[in-house]
């Protein structure tokens, strides 16, 4: 059963990551061209989800919005990934010592940060748009992947093969990044689908509100906030993009759990 | 004990400085001049200079930064520079609907998650297990803005149950207030119920593992005289954790929810606030939501140490 959770969660995934991928190369309708006289089409067999207000195909707008909820995603969690992973190793080589005091403390106190109140905040002022949604959104990755890897990487310096290492002369930088890495590395993938997944809700959100993506680059936010006003009679404006959202953000979810599973045999194991 | 109580409330002073040192920080380097965007881009030199000699702008940052500071300990959060009215009032006036609303949402989610997370944990491995626990990764995954939608169509637009937006203040009678709280509640309380769900799950799961329900259940308890008396509440313990952190972020997170339903709380205050460069308010609305995050999470560790001696030790 747990291995359909993963392979529903690859399914939902590779679709979502399959369309993004091919509005590179094909969309069904050019979406920069606005027909009126086409508008608020439900949908039928010429467009497959059928037209917004200017008439534009919304399969191929959510084809493009799939693309950019992703970009936003993962290069938030690429920030988070590459400043949050270092800075966890480092806490961990020097654990207790100032360094990892103000690191963790650091952590502690982006916790408690409203982080939605701040992305907005962030975005609002410094310009809406794509860039400043990744910081804002990249921003409060950065303490998660430290915890985790700080969490993870203590645990391993216990362990034999890190001690045999250090023997062996090897400084403490190379151990993390020879030893310690490779061997957390799982749990950091796992980490990192949670956190695009989290991170494809927060665009969402921001475009939503107007602080994400800007048009005319399409976004599944943006969809569904221009959908907000007429949805009372063209409710698939919100159905389509919203589902587009879940379908994303449910694959991502049961893509991780699925991975953790079958990465860690304890997990494995207890659910036995 | 009263060691670590004064360990914990230094770090806690030491968040808190830490904290308005950035929040005041960010909202410093933002680009954007309250003053010119309040008078428009036709607006003279000299009268943006005069007022921004009148809002306090002009003085350098470290002394406006105390004023700052030493105003909100005080209790005086400055005055707005959009609506020229204390923003002490402004918080106060808005707290009345973001607090019950977050307690209203945590209230319905706790009902749903309970219930689902205890039937999932003894159903362990059934099918009853995997419908709750299928339902609750759609919760997690359904945006709450676009729920909160979907249930102004169907409960406000179709069946006209509610009202699609607007808050009907607290002198109109409870019910009517409530009622106008209910529909952003439930599109609230969804991801967080699918959460509770899970954490409630889990942690049930773990406690029936544990020695002593063995030799209770050896003792010849039946396994919901278990469940009730000696399980849920050992289980309680990380749900607790959960139901408190959800509290502050209901609290803060409400702001997308109460665009869609057009409520007057402090999300939409500090929103309304960004965008109209009425920075005081932005800087004290946002200070005051981490100070709560950050003081709930003291008094849940603190409380935690007094009931349960062997986390004490661990700092």
């Amino acid at each position: 059963m747990r291995s359909g959770s993963l392979i529903f969660g690859v399914l939902l995934s590779a679709l979502v990551v399959i369309a993004a991928g091919l509005s590179f190369l094909w969309v069904p309708f050019d979406i920069t061209q606005l027909s009126i006289p086409d508008k608020l089409q439900t949908p039928n067999k010429l467009h497959w989800l059928g037209t917004d207000h200017f008439g534009r195909d919304i399969l191929s707008m959510v084809m493009i919005g799939a693309r950019t909820s992703l970009a936003v995603a993962l290069l938030a969690v690429g920030i988070g990934f590459f400043i949050g992973v270092p800075l966890g190793l480092v806490a961990a080589t020097r654990k207790n010592s100032i360094i990892d005091e103000v690191i963790m403390r650091t952590n502690d106190l982006i916790f408690a940060f409203p982080s939605l109140v701040i992305a907005i905040l962030i975005t609002a002022l410094f310009g809406a748009g794509a860039m400043n949604a990744i910081i804002a959104i990249g921003i409060f990755n950065i303490p998660v992947f430290a915890r985790v890897s700080r969490g993870a990487a203590l645990s391993l310096w216990q362990k034999e093969f890190i001690l045999a290492a250090r023997v062996s002369g090897k400084s403490d930088l190379r151990i993390s990044a020879e030893h310690i890495f490779p061997n957390i590395a799982n749990l950091l993938i796992v980490q990192g689908t949670i956190q695009f997944s989290l991170g494809i809700l927060a665009e969402a959100g921001l475009s939503y509100v107007g602080l994400g993506t800007q048009p005319p680059i399409p976004s599944w936010g943006r969809m569904l906030a221009d959908a907000q006003t007429m949805v009372s009679f063209a409710p698939h404006l919100a159905i389509i993009p919203g589902t587009a959202i879940i379908i994303t953000v449910l694959g991502l979810n049961l893509l991780g759990d699925g991975l953790r599973d079958l990465l860690d045999p304890r997990v494995r194991k207890s659910r036995e | 004990m009263l060691r670590y109580i004064l360990k914990r409330a230094i770090s806690l002073i030491i968040s808190l400085c830490l904290a308005s040192i950035i929040i005041f920080a960010v909202v410093e380097i933002a680009p954007g001049d309250p003053a010119s965007f309040m008078l428009g881009i036709n607006a003279q030199e000299d009268t943006i200079a005069a007022l921004r000699a009148e809002l306090g702008l002009d003085q350098d940052k470290l002394s406006r930064y105390f004023t700052w500071v030493t105003g909100m300990i005080q209790g005086d959060f400055g005055t707005s520079y959009t609506y020229r009215s204390p923003v002490a009032e402004m918080v106060t006036e808005r707290i009345w609907v973001s607090l019950p609303l977050a307690l209203y949402a945590l209230l319905i989610s706790t009902l749903i998650a309970f219930p689902a997370g205890i039937y999932a944990a003894t159903q362990r491995g059934k099918s009853g297990d995997l419908v709750v626990m299928g339902a609750t990764q759609f919760g997690i995954a359904i945006p709450n803005f676009w729920f909160a939608m979907i249930l102004v169509v169907i409960f406000a637009l179709k069946l006209r149950w509610f009202s699609a937006g607007g808050f009907v203040e607290w002198e109109n009678g409870i019910f009517k207030s409530m009622k106008s709280l209910t529909l952003p509640a439930i599109a609230l309380a969804l991801p967080q119920a699918s959460i509770l769900s899970r954490v409630m799950r889990s942690a049930l799961i773990e406690t029936l593992s544990e020695d002593y329900i063995r030799t209770a259940r050896a003792k010849g308890f039946g396994k919901r005289a278990v469940i009730w008396r000696h399980a849920l509440r050992n289980a309680l313990i990380p749900v607790l954790t959960i139901i408190g952190l959800q509290f502050s972020f209901l609290m803060a997170g409400a702001i997308i929810i109460e665009q869609v339903f057009f409520l007057p709380g402090l999300g939409r205050l500090v929103f309304q606030a960004i965008t109209q460069r009425d920075l005081i308010v932005v800087e004290s609305v946002v200070m005051l939501l981490v100070f709560a995050v950050i003081t709930v999470n003291f008094i849940v560790d603190v409380t935690y140490a007094v009931a349960d001696p062997r986390l004490r030790r661990r700092v």
